[in-house]
């Protein structure tokens, strides 16, 4: 019954690094196609967030659990639900409130894999240079229609974990090439278009505010 | 009506495109053309919550589209406060009457009577053709009036599974409800696992608050104060507490509505003058709309049944049983939840959606929902809103190709 096409090249690494058999939440799952590879290939529980309603169609059409809310609004709609693995692909950059996000995705997930683009790619920094924003098939939005509220670099992401004490247990560098996303091993800060972390929460239930 | 629906029997696995009417705002779909009721009498009393037992006892009932053969595709909808067992098309008896949700409910309809065997049951004290309070009492010869039992939503659910085995339906793919009628497919999902596939969930609740008893209360004592209501047994006095029901209709019909389609529809407009009368006739429109409502709802339904209803709904909840923990009332369910809530309803707003949808994840549950921004209140579930209809149109596309999928297995 296996007709699933074969994942985009992030969304293919992200999959690998989730084992069977676990409860997973997609938080901004877009049209469902992870989850639905990752219920299908790999037998997960699989749980999606979505605020948008065509792409929430799309997720009831693949049969997929996928519930309408924003997450900006906090993860109150999840109750006390856990998760062995959080997924945010791609969706950090564009949420308000992300320190928050980042903390309470720590809280009810067993671990967190979260990829966000590298606004440090050499690409960009040349485009600064010229005077202008960047602007490509990556970031296909001018400065004015953006959804993405937040440019960090991979440098940048990382200390934000540091400081949420979200412990890093892998990463990955990626960069386009014609047949997908490669590992960028050296001047990652510059080669790299997307990092990928996996991440957990040092702090168990510990409330981390002063 | 612009779309060519496209008819799609009962064999035919081609997957739609769920969104084929998303621009056009006008119900999809085809009539289903004149229906007739039915009724199945029970003999054997049922057991009810309270303790008590009813019967014999016979249920309305009316179906539309074939059962397959192998006895899959069968939904059950399940009503709310005020309406019956004719869901969809026209009585036949009665050309004007057309079922209440006979804009989600029909051939090519998001509820596909081309695919799908859907039953419509009229609960037991009701008034609209099942036993109630208004049938005779065969051991008086007298209507049964104030001697008809409380009957609760479970009690509702375990009559309609009996229906269920007197139709040969060992398992719905289906039981789908708005309102207090969504309480019901809870209650199926929790009381009957094995013989429902999917509950589907609509502007509901698991329990009613506060606010929404003391709504159900007011109404309830303008009925049992109405001079006429004659401690329920107004049928042999010949008389009806329409004054009292009408009020009661007045208060629950304010809670369908929201205050911003109260203000579009009626803002602060004056019946006829421009100048206030200074006296308390009805001089806003909105006061003779109410008015209206609750004079028509008085021609036609009964009062004591109203007093049922309203009672049934209060003592909904399946969480007494599991010290208020709705995840745990919920874990015996094991059907897939498709859940809809409607951002301007006030009466079961989203909120009490989402702690349904909460604790079925929490509980690993199957679970869709969607809330729909349209500007209706309450009675947004019984409108054809676009992006609504497609919700539960992908959602049953989904239920028939699982069906199709099981039926090529060998």
């Amino acid at each position: 019954m296996s007709r699933l096409p074969p994942l985009r090249p992030d969304l293919a690494h992200i999959a690998d690094w989730v084992e069977p058999h676990t409860r997973v939440l997609d938080l901004g799952c877009g049209d469902g196609s992870l989850l639905a590879w990752l219920q299908a290939e790999k037998h997960c529980k699989v749980y999606g967030v979505e605020i948008d309603s065509e792409k929430l169609l799309s997720c009831i059409s693949k049969g997929l659990s996928v519930v309408q809310g924003d997450i900006d609004h906090g993860l109150a709609l999840l109750g006390r639900a856990r998760f062995d693995v959080i997924i945010l692909s791609q969706v950090l950059q564009a949420t308000h409130r992300t320190e928050q996000l980042l903390q309470d995705i720590g809280r009810i997930g067993r671990k967190a894999i979260v990829s966000s683009p590298n606004f440090g790619h050499w690409s960009h920094v040349l485009s600064l240079l010229q005077g202008r924003m960047p602007v490509n098939a990556r970031l296909p939005y001018q400065w004015f229609n953006t959804p993405n509220l937040h440019f960090a670099t991979t440098r940048d992401f990382e200390t934000l974990l540091d400081r949420l004490q979200l412990r890093v247990t892998r990463r990955e560098y990626l960069q386009e090439q014609a047949h997908g996303m490669v590992p960028v091993r050296a001047f990652t800060a510059l080669r790299a278009t997307l990092a990928i972390y996996e991440f957990h929460a040092t702090h168990s239930q510990k409330d981390s505010s002063p | 009506m612009s779309e060519t629906a496209t008819c799609q029997t009962a064999t035919d696995c081609v997957k739609l495109e769920p969104m084929t009417d998303l621009q056009n705002n006008t119900p999809s779909g085809r009539d289903l053309g004149p229906v007739d009721e039915q009724v199945a009498a029970f003999d054997a009393p049922l057991p009810l919550v309270s303790g008590q037992s009813f019967g014999p006892y016979h249920l309305a009932f009316e179906t539309y589209g074939s059962l397959n053969a192998t006895r899959s595709n069968a939904v059950l909808i399940c009503h709310a406060l005020n309406a019956s067992h004719h869901v969809a098309g026209t009585r036949r008896d009665q050309p004007e009457n057309r079922g209440w949700w006979d804009n989600m409910v029909g051939p090519g309809k998001p509820v596909d009577t081309d695919r799908f065997f859907v039953v419509g049951v009229n609960n037991l004290g009701s008034c609209f053709g099942s036993t109630g309070p208004s049938s005779m009492d065969p051991a008086s010869g007298r209507p049964y009036g104030s001697q008809f039992p409380v009957i609760t939503v479970e009690d509702w659910v375990n009559a309609q599974a009996r229906l269920a085995d007197r139709l040969g339906i060992e398992r719905f793919a289906a039981v789908m409800g708005g309102s207090l009628g969504g309480m019901q497919a809870l209650q199926w999902s929790i009381a009957y696992p094995s013989r429902v596939g999917h509950a589907v969930i609509i502007a509901s609740t698991a329990r009613l608050t506060a606010q929404n008893i003391a709504f159900n209360e007011v109404a309830r004592r303008a009925i049992l104060n109405d001079p006429e209501f004659h401690g329920g047994n107004y049928y042999s006095h010949g008389v009806v507490p329409r004054l009292g029901l009408s009020i009661a209709r007045m208060v629950g019909h304010i809670t369908y509505l929201s205050d911003d389609s109260m203000a579009q529809k009626f803002g602060r407009n004056l019946q006829s003058a421009d100048r206030y009368q200074y006296g308390f006739e009805a001089e806003f429109q909105i006061e003779s709309y109410l008015r209206h409502q609750g004079e028509k709802f008085s021609n036609y339904f009964d009062a004591n049944t109203y007093l049922l209803i309203t009672r049934a709904l209060d003592y909904y909840d399946p969480t007494r049983r599991t010290d208020g923990s709705l995840t745990q009332a919920l874990a015996p369910a094991s059907c897939h939840f498709c859940l809809v809530s409607f951002t301007t309803d006030w009466r079961f707003s989203p909120e009490r959606s989402r702690e349904i949808v909460a604790a079925l994840m929490e509980g690993g549950h199957a679970v869709t929902y969607s809330e729909i921004d349209a500007p209706h209140g309450h009675d947004a579930f019984l409108m054809a809103d676009p992006q609504y209809h497609a919700v539960v149109r992908a959602y049953f596309d989904r239920i028939h190709q699982t069906l199709c999928e099981q039926h090529d297995q060998p």
